[in-house]
């Protein structure tokens, strides 16, 4: 059944629309978004690492967006630099030493257009693997951290006075970050996996009242925007990622004329 | 009874120091089970930051800070929630906790907001806010209760049962209440403590001791005195709705 590389690339898809689904929802209440454009970014350079040193892709851009996490966290304790132009800095410059790097490798054929917007002809059985277990795992460890990552969303002080230890959920969170843009980056591609993060969630967010509500259509989102947007990069010939994230951008833009009366905003 | 088991929190010559600058320093004060402990004093007096302290909300603080329970209950003085949440009251009951539904609405019904469960939060009123965010603290059956400032913009109908449910609830679930408030007159009549708080500790003991304190004097003026004597009495018998007086049971 996995013979065919669009079945490979289908369920591909079915597995990272899971994971992107509910990391999607934390990552529009939390406005991490230029986080993850960040971590995204910086994957490049782990994908170059595992070329020249003949390494898994998906631990070594885990292994490489972690570091930038930290590397984040100590620049924003120790500059007075505001929170967005570290994360340009960081985004910016590591896609750089990447493709620096991708260039000292002259001896390796990079697919660079591959790696910046997806190729579903890449996607093989491994991937399938480690997108379906390393997938199952970050819902799992989401699920454990659901209570203390949430109750900080909404209010910090809260979950610290009620003993959530809520800086231990967002270090936990931001693997999880790292995690899911290391499995998904050969189907989606780095440039693009925040959209995916960001556009079923916003698309969920029009259409639902609660948190659990938004979690589901934002799954649902991704689903549709996985088995669109790859149909269509089967019949047109077009690059999987983008065709994807455009499906996505086309279920936001219907939910536009969905959104609620009751749940719209105040202000 | 004072008995070292019934502590709840302890905080010995606590402090924060910020910028070179104390906001609060040198505060002693424990909360036992049953009693209510509050804090008063004008703006900026450092109330919050002491209730924060207790909280463990501030890591970094000079002092020692003791807590022998996890089970607690909090009511922030301030609440910025992000509206990008889809967020009705229920979800809110359950944000720290699981409860069931009996228990949730059961704590609703007591700050009288029971008919908002199914309210996105966003589209409450500044009040029943303030009585979903007590309802919520509650509804865990804590042991130690910290309300900051929990009755703001509530109407003065409302403020005056929120002080008696308070009350009721520190002798109903035995649970100790760090209270601060800038009312002086409904929140005496139900203190067992007072902190005088003006960036130190002005003054402290029962409300009486405290309203004869010259400091206390000297910040809140004569009247605010003469009101906390006046409620002390309240303590041994209640008024009824015919202005009878009846001894409490």
């Amino acid at each position: 059944m996995f013979d065919d590389f669009f079945i490979r690339a289908l369920f591909a898809g079915i597995g990272v629309a899971f994971v992107t689904g509910p990391l999607g929802c934390f990552v529009v209440w939390r406005r991490l978004s230029y986080f993850g454009d960040t971590l995204a970014h910086s994957a490049l350079l782990g994908v170059t690492i595992a070329f020249s040193l003949e390494f898994n892709i998906a631990l070594s851009v885990f292994i490489s967006s972690s570091v930038i996490a930290l590397f984040l966290i100590q620049l924003q304790k120790k500059t007075n630099l505001p929170g967005d132009a570290l994360l340009g800095l960081l985004a910016h410059s590591s896609l750089a030493v990447g493709l620096v790097a991708i260039g000292f490798l002259s001896f390796i054929r990079f697919d660079i257009m591959g790696l910046l917007f997806g190729d579903i002809l890449a996607v093989n059985v491994n991937d399938l693997l480690i997108i379906w277990i390393g997938g199952a795992f970050i819902l799992l460890v989401l699920k454990l951290i659901w209570k203390p990552l949430f109750a900080s969303t909404v209010n910090y002080e809260l979950a610290e006075a009620e003993g959530l230890n809520p800086d231990r959920a967002k270090a936990i969170f931001t693997l999880l970050m790292a995690a899911i843009i290391a499995i998904s980056i050969k189907m989606i591609g780095l440039l693009l996996i925040t959209g995916m993060l960001i556009i079923p969630a916003a698309f969920a967010r029009n259409i639902s009242d609660s948190p659990k509500g938004m979690v589901i259509f934002s799954i649902i989102g991704g689903l549709l925007s996985v088995f669109i947007g790859l149909f269509s990069s089967l019949n047109f010939n077009t690059p999987s990622g983008p065709s994807i994230i455009m499906a996505a951008l086309i279920l936001f833009i219907i939910s536009l004329f969905k959104i609620k009366q009751s749940i719209k905003l105040k202000n | 009874m004072r008995t070292e088991e019934n502590i709840l929190v302890k905080l010995k010559n606590a402090g924060i120091k910020q910028n070179d600058k104390w906001l609060v320093k040198g505060v002693s004060l424990e909360v036992e089970k049953g009693k209510i402990v509050t804090l008063i004093g004008p703006n900026g007096s450092g109330k919050s930051t002491t209730a924060k302290i207790a909280l463990g909300i501030y890591k970094e603080f000079e002092g020692t800070v003791e807590k022998f329970t996890n089970k607690i209950g909090y009511v922030p003085q301030k609440i910025s929630i992000d509206w990008t949440l889809p967020l009705r009251v229920a979800d809110f009951m359950v944000l720290t906790d699981d409860l069931d539904k009996g228990d949730i609405n059961e704590a609703l019904a007591l700050t009288g907001v029971d008919h908002l469960i199914d309210k996105n939060l966003g589209n409450l009123s500044g009040g029943e806010f303030q009585r979903v965010l007590l309802a919520r603290a509650i509804s865990r059956k804590p042991e130690l209760l910290v309300l900051d400032e929990p009755v703001q913009g509530v109407d003065f109908t409302g403020e005056i049962a929120l002080y008696q449910l308070i009350k009721k609830i520190s002798e109903k679930l035995n649970c100790g209440i760090l209270l601060i408030s800038h009312d002086l007159h409904t929140v005496m009549s139900a203190t067992d403590h007072v902190v005088c708080l003006n960036g130190h500790v002005c003054c402290s003991g029962s409300p009486i001791d405290v309203a004869k304190d010259k400091e206390y004097k000297a910040l809140f003026g004569e009247q605010a005195s003469q009101t906390l004597s006046i409620y002390e009495h309240k303590h041994d018998h209640v008024h009824s709705n015919d202005g009878d007086i009846k001894q409490k049971n």
